[in-house]
Protein backbone atom coordinates (compact mmCIF):
# COMPACT_ATOMS: atom_id res chain seq x y z
CA UNK A 1 0.00 0.00 0.00
CA UNK A 2 1.44 3.23 -0.93
CA UNK A 3 1.24 6.87 0.55
CA UNK A 4 -0.78 8.10 -1.94
CA UNK A 5 -3.58 4.96 -1.74
CA UNK A 6 -3.57 5.62 2.32
CA UNK A 7 -4.25 9.43 1.61
CA UNK A 8 -7.51 9.12 -0.83
CA UNK A 9 -9.04 6.40 1.44
CA UNK A 10 -8.25 9.40 4.48
CA UNK A 11 -9.89 11.97 2.08
CA UNK A 12 -12.44 9.83 1.16
CA UNK A 13 -13.49 8.83 5.07
CA UNK A 14 -13.18 12.53 5.97
CA UNK A 15 -15.55 14.20 3.45
CA UNK A 16 -18.33 11.62 4.53
CA UNK A 17 -17.36 12.25 8.00
CA UNK A 18 -17.40 15.85 7.87
CA UNK A 19 -20.49 15.90 5.40
CA UNK A 20 -23.03 13.39 7.65
CA UNK A 21 -22.07 15.79 10.67
CA UNK A 22 -23.06 18.97 8.36
CA UNK A 23 -26.10 17.50 7.37
CA UNK A 24 -27.14 15.86 10.71
CA UNK A 25 -27.31 19.95 12.03
CA UNK A 26 -28.85 21.01 9.34
CA UNK A 27 -31.36 18.01 8.69
CA UNK A 28 -32.72 17.72 12.22
CA UNK A 29 -34.15 21.44 12.12
CA UNK A 30 -35.60 20.80 8.16
CA UNK A 31 -36.96 18.01 8.71
CA UNK A 32 -38.70 19.11 12.13
CA UNK A 33 -39.87 22.08 10.49
CA UNK A 34 -41.36 20.26 7.13
CA UNK A 35 -42.82 17.75 9.73
CA UNK A 36 -44.81 19.99 11.36
CA UNK A 37 -45.21 23.54 9.51
CA UNK A 38 -47.93 23.85 6.65
CA UNK A 39 -47.59 26.50 4.69
CA UNK A 40 -48.35 27.72 1.16
CA UNK A 41 -44.58 26.75 -0.51
CA UNK A 42 -43.98 24.06 1.50
CA UNK A 43 -44.16 22.29 -1.45
CA UNK A 44 -41.29 24.09 -3.30
CA UNK A 45 -39.39 23.39 -0.25
CA UNK A 46 -40.09 19.81 -0.85
CA UNK A 47 -39.15 19.89 -4.05
CA UNK A 48 -36.01 21.68 -3.79
CA UNK A 49 -34.83 19.07 -1.04
CA UNK A 50 -35.64 16.07 -2.92
CA UNK A 51 -33.89 17.70 -6.17
CA UNK A 52 -30.52 15.55 -6.10
CA UNK A 53 -32.40 12.68 -6.14
CA UNK A 54 -33.72 12.62 -9.50
CA UNK A 55 -31.01 15.40 -10.91
CA UNK A 56 -27.78 14.19 -12.55
CA UNK A 57 -24.75 14.65 -10.41
CA UNK A 58 -22.92 16.38 -13.61
CA UNK A 59 -26.32 18.83 -13.57
CA UNK A 60 -25.69 20.16 -10.32
CA UNK A 61 -21.77 20.12 -10.58
CA UNK A 62 -22.32 22.56 -13.44
CA UNK A 63 -24.57 24.72 -12.26
CA UNK A 64 -21.92 24.63 -8.57
CA UNK A 65 -19.10 25.43 -11.05
CA UNK A 66 -21.05 28.67 -12.53
CA UNK A 67 -22.65 29.86 -9.73
CA UNK A 68 -18.72 29.39 -7.40
CA UNK A 69 -16.39 29.67 -10.09
CA UNK A 70 -13.76 32.99 -8.85
CA UNK A 71 -15.24 35.34 -11.33
CA UNK A 72 -18.92 34.79 -10.76
CA UNK A 73 -20.65 36.96 -7.82
CA UNK A 74 -20.87 34.35 -5.45
CA UNK A 75 -17.52 33.15 -5.85
CA UNK A 76 -16.19 36.75 -5.50
CA UNK A 77 -17.86 37.31 -2.40
CA UNK A 78 -16.74 34.29 -0.48
CA UNK A 79 -13.45 34.54 -1.85
CA UNK A 80 -13.19 38.45 -0.43
CA UNK A 81 -15.31 37.83 2.78
CA UNK A 82 -14.21 34.17 3.95
CA UNK A 83 -10.83 33.79 1.81
CA UNK A 84 -12.98 30.91 0.80
CA UNK A 85 -12.28 29.16 -2.49
CA UNK A 86 -15.33 26.57 -3.53
CA UNK A 87 -13.95 25.19 -6.74
CA UNK A 88 -11.58 22.35 -6.98
CA UNK A 89 -10.90 22.16 -3.28
CA UNK A 90 -12.02 20.25 -0.26
CA UNK A 91 -14.21 23.28 1.36
CA UNK A 92 -16.05 23.47 -1.93
CA UNK A 93 -16.08 19.16 -2.01
CA UNK A 94 -17.73 19.66 1.28
CA UNK A 95 -20.28 22.00 0.23
CA UNK A 96 -21.09 19.59 -3.45
CA UNK A 97 -22.10 16.44 -1.06
CA UNK A 98 -23.69 18.69 1.78
CA UNK A 99 -26.43 19.86 -0.91
CA UNK A 100 -26.18 16.46 -3.18
CA UNK A 101 -27.08 14.20 0.04
CA UNK A 102 -29.48 16.35 1.62
CA UNK A 103 -32.58 13.94 0.94
CA UNK A 104 -30.69 11.03 2.03
CA UNK A 105 -30.70 12.74 5.90
CA UNK A 106 -33.99 14.75 5.44
CA UNK A 107 -36.22 12.18 4.36
CA UNK A 108 -35.45 9.49 7.08
CA UNK A 109 -35.81 11.97 9.51
CA UNK A 110 -38.61 13.48 8.30
CA UNK A 111 -40.74 9.87 8.35
CA UNK A 112 -39.30 9.80 11.91
CA UNK A 113 -40.94 12.73 13.06
CA UNK A 114 -44.29 12.02 11.51
CA UNK A 115 -44.35 8.63 12.97
CA UNK A 116 -44.73 9.77 16.43
CA UNK A 117 -47.59 10.11 17.99
CA UNK A 118 -48.63 13.79 18.26
CA UNK A 119 -49.73 13.15 21.61
CA UNK A 120 -46.61 12.52 23.23
CA UNK A 121 -45.53 15.92 22.38
CA UNK A 122 -48.50 17.45 23.82
CA UNK A 123 -47.85 15.57 27.20
CA UNK A 124 -44.68 17.05 27.18
CA UNK A 125 -45.90 20.34 26.26
CA UNK A 126 -48.45 20.07 29.34
CA UNK A 127 -45.74 18.68 31.53
CA UNK A 128 -44.03 22.32 31.24
CA UNK A 129 -41.27 21.60 28.67
CA UNK A 130 -40.77 23.90 25.95
CA UNK A 131 -39.71 22.99 21.85
CA UNK A 132 -36.15 22.15 22.22
CA UNK A 133 -36.37 20.20 25.50
CA UNK A 134 -38.99 18.07 24.00
CA UNK A 135 -37.06 17.74 20.63
CA UNK A 136 -33.53 16.57 22.36
CA UNK A 137 -35.28 14.53 25.16
CA UNK A 138 -38.43 13.24 23.22
CA UNK A 139 -38.77 13.40 19.82
CA UNK A 140 -35.09 12.16 19.36
CA UNK A 141 -35.06 9.18 21.65
CA UNK A 142 -38.12 8.00 19.91
CA UNK A 143 -36.60 8.13 16.41
CA UNK A 144 -33.07 6.41 16.84
CA UNK A 145 -34.41 4.08 14.24
CA UNK A 146 -34.50 6.95 11.52
CA UNK A 147 -31.70 8.84 12.70
CA UNK A 148 -29.47 5.80 12.14
CA UNK A 149 -30.48 5.65 8.65
CA UNK A 150 -30.14 8.92 7.89
CA UNK A 151 -26.12 8.95 9.16
CA UNK A 152 -26.09 5.82 7.30
CA UNK A 153 -27.10 6.66 4.39
CA UNK A 154 -26.30 9.95 4.33
CA UNK A 155 -22.55 8.70 4.79
CA UNK A 156 -22.84 5.67 2.55
CA UNK A 157 -24.15 8.25 -0.13
CA UNK A 158 -21.08 10.53 0.41
CA UNK A 159 -18.02 8.10 -0.60
CA UNK A 160 -20.43 6.56 -3.10
CA UNK A 161 -20.65 10.17 -5.29
CA UNK A 162 -18.83 10.40 -8.16
CA UNK A 163 -20.66 12.81 -10.75
CA UNK A 164 -20.31 16.13 -8.48
CA UNK A 165 -17.04 15.59 -6.95
CA UNK A 166 -15.87 15.19 -10.14
CA UNK A 167 -16.91 18.62 -11.76
CA UNK A 168 -16.75 20.42 -8.30
CA UNK A 169 -13.35 18.93 -7.26
CA UNK A 170 -11.48 18.04 -10.41
CA UNK A 171 -9.16 14.79 -9.00
CA UNK A 172 -5.96 16.64 -7.04
CA UNK A 173 -4.58 14.09 -4.60
CA UNK A 174 -4.62 14.93 -1.13
CA UNK A 175 -7.18 17.80 -1.62
CA UNK A 176 -10.28 16.45 -3.86
CA UNK A 177 -9.66 13.27 -5.38
CA UNK A 178 -11.61 10.45 -3.54
CA UNK A 179 -11.24 6.82 -3.76
CA UNK A 180 -14.86 6.95 -6.45
CA UNK A 181 -12.50 9.09 -8.93
CA UNK A 182 -9.42 6.83 -8.13
CA UNK A 183 -10.79 3.97 -9.10
CA UNK A 184 -11.66 5.69 -12.59
CA UNK A 185 -8.75 7.17 -12.99
CA UNK A 186 -6.66 3.80 -12.15
CA UNK A 187 -9.20 2.26 -15.02
CA UNK A 188 -7.91 4.38 -17.93
CA UNK A 189 -4.55 4.50 -17.12
CA UNK A 190 -5.09 0.27 -17.37
CA UNK A 191 -4.01 0.06 -13.48
CA UNK A 192 -6.55 -2.54 -13.01
CA UNK A 193 -4.96 -4.13 -9.43
CA UNK A 194 -5.14 -0.61 -8.16
CA UNK A 195 -8.66 -0.11 -8.91
CA UNK A 196 -9.27 -3.56 -7.74
CA UNK A 197 -7.64 -2.30 -4.80
CA UNK A 198 -10.53 0.89 -4.35
CA UNK A 199 -13.05 -1.02 -5.39
CA UNK A 200 -12.72 -3.92 -3.05
CA UNK A 201 -12.38 -1.22 0.04
CA UNK A 202 -15.42 0.85 -1.13
CA UNK A 203 -17.66 -2.46 -1.52
CA UNK A 204 -16.26 -3.55 1.85
CA UNK A 205 -17.05 -0.59 4.03
CA UNK A 206 -20.45 0.12 2.07
CA UNK A 207 -21.46 -3.68 2.88
CA UNK A 208 -20.68 -3.75 6.62
CA UNK A 209 -22.06 -0.43 7.29
CA UNK A 210 -25.28 -1.47 5.99
CA UNK A 211 -24.96 -4.66 7.73
CA UNK A 212 -24.76 -2.96 10.65
CA UNK A 213 -27.74 -0.87 10.21
CA UNK A 214 -30.14 -3.58 9.11
CA UNK A 215 -28.67 -5.33 12.45
CA UNK A 216 -29.64 -2.82 14.35
CA UNK A 217 -32.77 -1.95 13.07
CA UNK A 218 -34.06 -4.93 13.38
CA UNK A 219 -32.71 -4.71 17.30
CA UNK A 220 -34.44 -1.64 17.70
CA UNK A 221 -38.30 -2.86 15.62
CA UNK A 222 -37.89 -6.13 18.14
CA UNK A 223 -37.82 -3.73 21.07
CA UNK A 224 -40.32 -1.64 20.08
CA UNK A 225 -42.89 -4.78 19.07
CA UNK A 226 -42.23 -6.38 22.64
CA UNK B 1 -62.69 28.11 37.35
CA UNK B 2 -64.19 30.20 34.80
CA UNK B 3 -64.50 29.22 31.18
CA UNK B 4 -65.98 30.79 28.13
CA UNK B 5 -64.97 30.24 24.93
CA UNK B 6 -66.10 30.05 21.35
CA UNK B 7 -64.77 28.22 18.69
CA UNK B 8 -65.84 27.45 14.84
CA UNK B 9 -64.95 23.42 14.62
CA UNK B 10 -64.49 21.15 11.48
CA UNK B 11 -66.14 18.16 12.24
CA UNK B 12 -67.21 15.33 9.71
CA UNK B 13 -70.59 16.38 9.13
CA UNK B 14 -69.90 19.45 8.69
CA UNK B 15 -68.86 22.82 10.57
CA UNK B 16 -70.39 23.51 14.24
CA UNK B 17 -69.42 25.68 16.44
CA UNK B 18 -68.20 25.19 20.00
CA UNK B 19 -69.53 27.41 22.59
CA UNK B 20 -69.48 26.78 25.96
CA UNK B 21 -70.07 28.54 29.31
CA UNK B 22 -68.74 26.29 32.44
CA UNK B 23 -68.10 28.19 36.26
CA UNK B 24 -67.08 25.88 38.55
CA UNK B 25 -66.38 26.18 42.40
CA UNK B 26 -62.35 24.96 42.64
CA UNK B 27 -61.68 21.81 43.95
CA UNK B 28 -64.75 20.13 42.36
CA UNK B 29 -64.98 17.53 40.32
CA UNK B 30 -66.87 17.80 37.13
CA UNK B 31 -67.65 15.53 34.24
CA UNK B 32 -67.81 16.80 30.59
CA UNK B 33 -70.64 14.03 29.31
CA UNK B 34 -71.66 14.20 25.43
CA UNK B 35 -71.01 11.63 22.60
CA UNK B 36 -67.90 11.64 20.47
CA UNK B 37 -67.43 14.38 18.30
CA UNK B 38 -69.75 16.86 20.65
CA UNK B 39 -66.72 19.03 21.02
CA UNK B 40 -65.49 17.23 24.22
CA UNK B 41 -62.01 16.83 23.90
CA UNK B 42 -61.59 20.31 21.94
CA UNK B 43 -62.73 22.01 25.04
CA UNK B 44 -59.80 19.85 27.36
CA UNK B 45 -57.47 21.24 24.99
CA UNK B 46 -58.22 24.65 24.67
CA UNK B 47 -58.31 24.54 28.76
CA UNK B 48 -54.59 23.27 28.56
CA UNK B 49 -53.90 25.59 25.52
CA UNK B 50 -52.96 23.05 23.14
CA UNK B 51 -55.35 24.54 20.99
CA UNK B 52 -56.82 28.40 20.66
CA UNK B 53 -60.10 29.49 20.86
CA UNK B 54 -61.04 31.81 18.16
CA UNK B 55 -62.66 33.97 21.36
CA UNK B 56 -63.22 33.82 25.13
CA UNK B 57 -61.56 33.51 28.59
CA UNK B 58 -60.00 31.18 30.44
CA UNK B 59 -59.91 31.37 34.23
CA UNK B 60 -57.99 28.44 36.60
CA UNK B 61 -57.26 28.78 40.15
CA UNK B 62 -57.56 32.43 39.85
CA UNK B 63 -55.34 33.01 37.12
CA UNK B 64 -55.82 34.30 33.61
CA UNK B 65 -55.10 31.75 31.51
CA UNK B 66 -56.81 32.69 28.60
CA UNK B 67 -58.26 35.84 27.29
CA UNK B 68 -59.19 37.23 23.65
CA UNK B 69 -60.19 40.61 24.76
CA UNK B 70 -56.86 41.45 26.05
CA UNK B 71 -55.03 39.42 23.81
CA UNK B 72 -53.89 36.97 26.86
CA UNK B 73 -52.84 33.78 25.74
CA UNK B 74 -50.42 31.43 27.73
CA UNK B 75 -48.94 28.99 26.18
CA UNK B 76 -49.37 25.18 27.52
CA UNK B 77 -45.63 24.93 29.33
CA UNK B 78 -47.19 28.20 31.32
CA UNK B 79 -50.50 26.73 32.13
CA UNK B 80 -50.29 24.10 35.30
CA UNK B 81 -52.68 21.58 33.79
CA UNK B 82 -51.88 17.90 34.05
CA UNK B 83 -53.15 16.21 31.47
CA UNK B 84 -54.06 12.47 31.05
CA UNK B 85 -54.73 11.44 27.35
CA UNK B 86 -56.82 9.04 25.97
CA UNK B 87 -54.11 7.01 25.18
CA UNK B 88 -52.02 7.85 27.44
CA UNK B 89 -49.22 9.01 25.89
CA UNK B 90 -46.59 7.70 27.92
CA UNK B 91 -43.01 8.77 26.54
CA UNK B 92 -41.41 5.05 25.08
CA UNK B 93 -38.01 5.82 25.27
CA UNK B 94 -38.54 6.65 29.29
CA UNK B 95 -39.17 4.04 32.37
CA UNK B 96 -42.29 4.60 34.49
CA UNK B 97 -40.05 6.73 36.78
CA UNK B 98 -38.18 8.82 34.27
CA UNK B 99 -41.77 9.29 32.88
CA UNK B 100 -43.40 10.70 36.09
CA UNK B 101 -39.73 12.24 36.80
CA UNK B 102 -40.08 13.96 33.48
CA UNK B 103 -43.22 15.54 34.62
CA UNK B 104 -41.21 17.56 37.59
CA UNK B 105 -39.81 20.95 37.55
CA UNK B 106 -37.09 20.39 39.67
CA UNK B 107 -36.10 16.13 40.55
CA UNK B 108 -37.66 15.94 44.11
CA UNK B 109 -36.71 12.00 45.27
CA UNK B 110 -39.23 11.75 48.38
CA UNK B 111 -41.85 13.35 45.79
CA UNK B 112 -41.49 10.76 42.65
CA UNK B 113 -41.82 7.90 45.93
CA UNK B 114 -44.85 9.15 47.13
CA UNK B 115 -46.74 9.17 43.67
CA UNK B 116 -45.14 5.86 42.38
CA UNK B 117 -46.64 4.75 46.07
CA UNK B 118 -49.87 6.31 45.24
CA UNK B 119 -50.41 4.97 42.02
CA UNK B 120 -49.06 1.22 43.32
CA UNK B 121 -46.30 1.50 40.80
CA UNK B 122 -42.73 0.86 43.12
CA UNK B 123 -42.28 -2.41 41.79
CA UNK B 124 -42.79 -1.34 38.13
CA UNK B 125 -40.39 1.77 38.70
CA UNK B 126 -37.86 0.24 35.59
CA UNK B 127 -40.30 -1.16 33.10
CA UNK B 128 -40.39 0.68 29.63
CA UNK B 129 -44.63 1.29 28.73
CA UNK B 130 -44.65 -1.16 26.16
CA UNK B 131 -44.32 -3.73 28.84
CA UNK B 132 -47.40 -2.58 30.80
CA UNK B 133 -51.03 -3.40 30.82
CA UNK B 134 -53.43 -0.61 30.22
CA UNK B 135 -54.82 0.19 33.62
CA UNK B 136 -50.69 0.27 34.64
CA UNK B 137 -50.16 2.63 32.17
CA UNK B 138 -53.09 5.07 33.27
CA UNK B 139 -51.49 4.98 36.48
CA UNK B 140 -48.19 5.75 35.14
CA UNK B 141 -49.83 8.52 33.26
CA UNK B 142 -52.04 9.91 36.16
CA UNK B 143 -48.67 9.77 38.11
CA UNK B 144 -47.31 12.23 35.47
CA UNK B 145 -49.90 14.72 35.18
CA UNK B 146 -49.95 15.09 38.77
CA UNK B 147 -46.04 15.29 39.16
CA UNK B 148 -46.39 18.69 38.02
CA UNK B 149 -48.17 19.91 41.08
CA UNK B 150 -51.28 20.93 38.51
CA UNK B 151 -53.71 23.59 39.71
CA UNK B 152 -55.86 21.33 37.55
CA UNK B 153 -56.52 17.92 36.00
CA UNK B 154 -57.69 16.68 32.83
CA UNK B 155 -58.87 13.61 31.84
CA UNK B 156 -59.76 12.68 28.63
CA UNK B 157 -61.81 9.59 28.61
CA UNK B 158 -59.92 8.33 31.19
CA UNK B 159 -61.05 4.43 31.36
CA UNK B 160 -62.62 4.21 28.41
CA UNK B 161 -60.08 1.72 26.70
CA UNK B 162 -60.01 -0.41 30.47
CA UNK B 163 -61.98 -3.53 31.33
CA UNK B 164 -64.37 -3.47 33.58
CA UNK B 165 -62.60 -4.61 36.70
CA UNK B 166 -59.58 -2.43 35.90
CA UNK B 167 -62.08 0.68 35.81
CA UNK B 168 -63.61 -0.23 38.85
CA UNK B 169 -59.91 -0.25 40.35
CA UNK B 170 -59.06 3.38 38.42
CA UNK B 171 -61.90 5.00 39.57
CA UNK B 172 -61.30 4.26 43.02
CA UNK B 173 -57.65 5.32 42.79
CA UNK B 174 -59.40 8.58 41.30
CA UNK B 175 -61.21 9.29 44.11
CA UNK B 176 -58.39 8.61 46.66
CA UNK B 177 -56.34 10.98 44.30
CA UNK B 178 -59.00 13.84 44.74
CA UNK B 179 -58.83 13.21 48.38
CA UNK B 180 -54.85 13.57 48.74
CA UNK B 181 -54.70 16.40 46.18
CA UNK B 182 -58.37 18.02 46.68
CA UNK B 183 -57.95 19.22 42.63
CA UNK B 184 -60.22 20.54 40.22
CA UNK B 185 -60.41 17.98 38.06
CA UNK B 186 -62.30 17.95 34.75
CA UNK B 187 -63.06 14.77 33.13
CA UNK B 188 -64.52 13.81 30.13
CA UNK B 189 -66.53 11.03 29.80
CA UNK B 190 -69.43 9.47 28.18
CA UNK B 191 -69.73 6.40 30.49
CA UNK B 192 -72.94 6.57 33.08
CA UNK B 193 -71.18 4.79 35.76
CA UNK B 194 -67.53 6.85 35.37
CA UNK B 195 -69.86 10.05 35.96
CA UNK B 196 -71.95 8.56 38.64
CA UNK B 197 -69.16 7.81 40.87
CA UNK B 198 -66.46 10.12 40.51
CA UNK B 199 -68.35 13.73 39.64
CA UNK B 200 -69.88 15.89 41.43
CA UNK B 201 -71.07 17.98 38.76
CA UNK B 202 -72.03 17.16 35.35
CA UNK B 203 -72.31 19.31 32.10
CA UNK B 204 -73.86 17.60 28.89
CA UNK B 205 -72.60 18.26 25.70
CA UNK B 206 -74.03 18.44 22.29
CA UNK B 207 -72.43 19.82 18.97
CA UNK B 208 -70.53 22.42 20.95
CA UNK B 209 -73.08 23.33 23.79
CA UNK B 210 -74.07 22.82 27.34
CA UNK B 211 -77.76 21.56 26.88
CA UNK B 212 -78.17 20.20 30.47
CA UNK B 213 -76.11 20.51 33.92
CA UNK B 214 -76.65 19.80 37.26
CA UNK B 215 -76.06 17.23 39.81
CA UNK B 216 -75.47 13.74 38.06
CA UNK B 217 -78.53 12.49 39.49
CA UNK B 218 -80.67 15.71 38.75
CA UNK B 219 -79.13 15.06 34.84
CA UNK B 220 -79.88 11.20 34.55
CA UNK B 221 -82.97 10.77 36.64
CA UNK B 222 -85.20 12.50 35.60
CA UNK B 223 -88.16 11.11 38.18
CA UNK B 224 -87.53 11.01 41.47
CA UNK B 225 -86.55 7.36 42.93
CA UNK B 226 -89.86 5.69 44.33
CA UNK B 227 -89.34 2.24 44.28
CA UNK B 228 -88.95 2.05 40.93
CA UNK B 229 -85.79 0.54 39.66
CA UNK B 230 -83.83 1.12 36.41
CA UNK B 231 -81.17 0.54 34.08
CA UNK B 232 -79.09 1.71 31.23
CA UNK B 233 -77.80 -0.83 28.69
CA UNK B 234 -76.52 -2.56 25.64
CA UNK B 235 -79.25 -5.17 23.47
CA UNK B 236 -77.28 -8.14 23.02
CA UNK B 237 -79.88 -9.91 21.18
CA UNK B 238 -83.49 -10.29 20.36
CA UNK B 239 -85.21 -14.01 20.53
CA UNK B 240 -88.29 -14.98 19.73
CA UNK B 241 -89.99 -17.60 21.92
CA UNK B 242 -93.55 -18.45 20.85
CA UNK B 243 -95.53 -15.48 21.47
CA UNK B 244 -93.36 -13.24 23.34
CA UNK B 245 -89.75 -12.00 22.75
CA UNK B 246 -86.41 -12.39 24.93
CA UNK B 247 -84.35 -9.78 24.37
CA UNK B 248 -80.69 -9.77 26.47
CA UNK B 249 -79.59 -6.45 27.68
CA UNK B 250 -75.93 -5.87 29.06
CA UNK B 251 -76.26 -3.55 31.84
CA UNK B 252 -72.49 -2.95 33.19
CA UNK B 253 -71.12 -6.21 33.46
CA UNK B 254 -73.95 -8.38 33.51
CA UNK B 255 -76.30 -10.10 30.77
CA UNK B 256 -79.98 -9.65 32.01
CA UNK B 257 -82.81 -11.79 29.98
CA UNK B 258 -86.35 -9.18 29.89
CA UNK B 259 -89.32 -10.47 28.33
CA UNK B 260 -91.00 -8.00 25.86
CA UNK B 261 -94.23 -8.55 23.95
CA UNK B 262 -94.01 -7.75 20.13
CA UNK B 263 -94.75 -3.94 20.20
CA UNK B 264 -91.85 -3.48 22.76
CA UNK B 265 -89.47 -4.69 20.47
CA UNK B 266 -90.55 -3.01 17.67
CA UNK B 267 -87.66 -0.82 15.75
CA UNK B 268 -84.89 -2.34 18.58
CA UNK B 269 -82.36 -4.01 17.07
CA UNK B 270 -79.23 -5.54 18.34
CA UNK B 271 -76.20 -2.63 20.08
CA UNK B 272 -79.34 -0.09 20.76
CA UNK B 273 -79.05 1.55 24.38
CA UNK B 274 -82.06 0.89 26.06
CA UNK B 275 -83.30 1.58 29.53
CA UNK B 276 -84.66 -1.89 31.91
CA UNK B 277 -86.94 -0.08 33.97
CA UNK B 278 -89.80 -1.97 36.62
CA UNK B 279 -92.76 -0.38 38.38
CA UNK B 280 -94.43 -1.54 41.57
CA UNK B 281 -92.06 -4.12 42.88
CA UNK B 282 -89.35 -3.56 46.23
CA UNK B 283 -85.69 -3.88 45.14
CA UNK B 284 -83.68 -5.00 48.15
CA UNK B 285 -80.44 -4.10 48.54
CA UNK B 286 -77.60 -7.31 49.66
CA UNK B 287 -73.97 -6.45 50.42
CA UNK B 288 -71.53 -7.84 48.01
Amino acid sequence: MDNQFIETLFLTLKLAVITTVILLIIGVPVAYFLSYRDFKLKPVIDTVVSLPLVLPPTVLGFYFILFFSPDSFFGKILDEMFGLKVIFTFEGLVLGSVIYSLPFMVHPLQSGFQSINRNIIEASYTLGKGKIETLFKVLIPNMKHSLLTGIVLTFAHTIGEFGVVLMIGGSIPGETKVASIAIYEEVEALNYDKANMYALFLFAITFIILLFVYTLNRKFIRAQNL
Amino acid sequence: MKIKIKKILKGKKGNFSLDINISTKDNTVITIFGKSGSGKTTLLRAIAGLLQPDKGYIEVDGKVWFDSSKNINLPPQKRKVGFVFQDYALFPNMTVEENIAFGMEKKDTSFLEYLLELVSLEELRDRKPHTLSGGQKQRVALARALARKPDILLLDEPLSALDYETRKGLQDELLKIHREFGLTTVIVSHDFSEVFRLSEFVFVIDKGKVIKKGKPEEIFIQERISGKVKFSGTVLSIEEDETVFIVSVLIGNNVVKVIADPEEVEGLKKGDNVIVATKAFSPFILKV
